[in-house]
């Protein structure tokens, strides 16, 4: 009872906070009805026993991501949102992705209502975290190893795409950058700060 | 009727614990801001604030009563909702790690059958903690980390350079050192094998070290200089650098509004002492207390749950003491500080333990 009454709170919100996110002419005000869309699936996680996921799904995306976007509006101050008229046909592809989007979910639904009932898994190790942990490192091993290489490369692409170089030109630059740095050590630089 | 009192009986029970430890949180960060006033005084050669009450003690809520009826002025071009709701956001999120702090040891030897209606059926513990969650260090972590929305947004809501620059300052800092800081508590976790706070407290006990500070100097030095820069105090109080911009993000922000900024920090500052005493010192732990009264007695959970507060108020002190002493830092030197320094040194840190742990198996 009272985890149903709590289930439909948080999922209003989550789904309040959606279609204002969606719908808000300021960025930031979209922001931070994405970060409260982040806190209400964690609450619901909570309620489905994956604590784990939970607290990382509020330290990484609302906690860590979300700031830097937020970071970013701030910075660039950016003005309302405009709609372009070129981008018009959009509405028609969104449109029909939004209905192959509802098909889906009522098929699920559907599914899930004939199919013969199963007892719940009552296993109280699952999603602990040294359940988690052990899978990760055991089960899916190759495909942790996967995204770690696939966040690294981000990083080094990251990197790279912020100082702009010609392909050539990528040695010449690291070694300028290697120069450069190493006077820095001597006179102080106030670029950094704001 | 009975069936009611006995679903009623735990959220009345959790009620009055959630109102307990809220007062004493609220109380001790009354008191820690007149302890600032009085030991920052006796630094600098004054008496500090002794005229409210014997010895200044009702100080507090004098400061109180002032911030209520002063004069809430709002500017004419702010962002009015974020304006509104990012005071709400930096408290909140201050006092939400609360519900995992461990108080004290669970107290076990009490029978609880006197209590009517069956209510102390199989009870067998009373747990001085309001929620066991299995990822309570991430979750302080997590919840702290949203924080950081309250003084972005107060800054961008205000429409003045000051607060923008102050708030971009904090945020800035922010999301830097807690990677540091993550990564400072990194050791600790594998040490203990847990990320429940009171397992990680049962970790130290039966360790040959009693305390974490020992094995983990580094990381307790890493995370207590990180913890300094989270809760923007001195020597990394650049966000409210008052030669520089003011007073930071909170410039624009009069009477209860800037109360509730006022006591989020040092709610911030008593949530990282937390930490450092449950995660380095032991928590409530005492060495040699269980010779001498009995685990899970009353008297032995009321001892610990003082030494804990004890424990928790020598780090408020020192945080005291250390913005009576040292300068602050410019903007660069802590970014570079931060990325540079603390954060290769955590990750060596953790690097090292997961050596040892793996060869020693602890």
């Amino acid at each position: 009872m009272a985890s149903t009454v709590l289930f439909f709170l948080f999922a209003g919100f989550a789904i309040a906070c959606a279609v204002s996110m969606v719908y808000h002419k300021n960025p930031l005000y979209s922001a931070i009805s994405l970060v409260g869309v982040f806190i209400a699936l964690s609450c619901i996680y909570v309620m489905l026993a994956a604590p784990f996921i939970a607290a990382v799904q509020v330290l990484i995306y609302a906690g860590a991501i979300m700031v830097l976007v937020i970071f970013v509006i701030m910075l660039l101050n950016l003005d309302e949102d405009r709609p372009l008229n070129r981008l018009r046909y959009l509405y028609a592809v969104g449109g029909g992705l939004g209905l192959i989007l509802l098909v889906q979910t009522f098929f699920i639904f559907y599914a899930v209502m004939r199919a013969p009932k199963q007892a719940v898994n009552t296993d109280v190790t699952a999603g602990k975290t040294l359940s988690i942990g052990q899978a990760m490192y055991t089960e899916y091993l190759l495909p942790v190893e996967i995204v770690g290489v696939l966040l690294l490369m981000a990083i080094i692409g990251g990197v790279i795409l912020v100082r702009r170089l010609e392909p050539g030109e990528l040695r010449l630059v690291i070694n300028k950058e290697l120069e450069r740095r190493h006077e820095e050590d001597e006179i102080d630089d106030y670029r950094v700060s704001f | 009727m009975e069936s009611a009192i006995k679903t009623a009986f735990p959220f009345v029970i959790y009620t009055v614990g959630a109102l307990i430890a809220f007062q004493m949180v609220l109380m001790i960060v009354a008191y820690t801001v007149l302890a600032e006033r009085k030991v920052l005084g006796w630094i600098q050669g004054r008496i500090g604030p002794n005229r409210v009450g014997p010895w200044g003690v009702l100080q507090p809520f004098a400061d109180l009563l002032k911030f209520i009826f002063k004069e809430d002025l709002v500017p004419d071009k702010s962002t009015k909702f974020v304006y509104f709701l990012a005071p709400l956001v930096a408290l909140t999120c201050a006092l939400l790690p609360m519900v995992v702090y461990p108080f004290g040891p669970a107290i076990t030897t009490v029978d609880w059958s006197f209590l009517p209606y069956g209510l102390g059926d199989g009870v067998r513990a009373l747990p001085l903690t309001l929620a066991q969650i299995d990822v309570g260090v991430l979750f302080v972590l997590g919840i702290t980390s949203v924080g950081v929305y309250g003084i972005a947004l107060a800054g961008w809501s205000s429409n003045s350079k000051y607060s923008l620059m102050g708030g971009l300052r904090s945020s800035a800092q922010m999301i830097s050192y807690e990677l540091a800081m993550g990564a400072s508590i990194l050791g600790v976790v594998m040490l203990a094998g847990s990320l429940d706070l009171n397992s990680i407290i049962y970790a130290q006990i039966r360790s040959p070290w009693r305390w974490y500070i020992i094995p983990q100097f580094i990381g307790f030095v890493i995370f207590l200089i990180a913890a300094f820069a989270e809760t923007n105090r001195v020597p990394f109080d650049l966000p409210e650098a008052e030669t520089e911009l003011v007073a930071g993000f909170h410039t624009e922000y009069s009477a209860l509004k800037f109360a509730l900024f006022f006591m989020a920090e040092y709610v911030n500052m008593f949530t990282v002492s937390v930490m450092c005493t449950v995660l380095f010192l032991g928590g409530w732990y005492v060495p040699g207390l269980g010779r001498i009264l009995e685990p899970g007695s009353i008297p032995y959970a009321l001892v610990s749950h003082f030494a804990f507060i004890g424990k928790i108020c020598a780090f408020l002190f020192f945080y005291i003491w250390v913005r009576g002493t040292l300068p602050r830092f410019r903007f660069d030197q802590l970014m570079n500080f931060g990325w540079k320094f603390l954060l290769p040194l955590a990750i060596l840190n953790t690097i090292v333990t997961i050596v040892v742990v793996y060869f020693l198996n602890i």
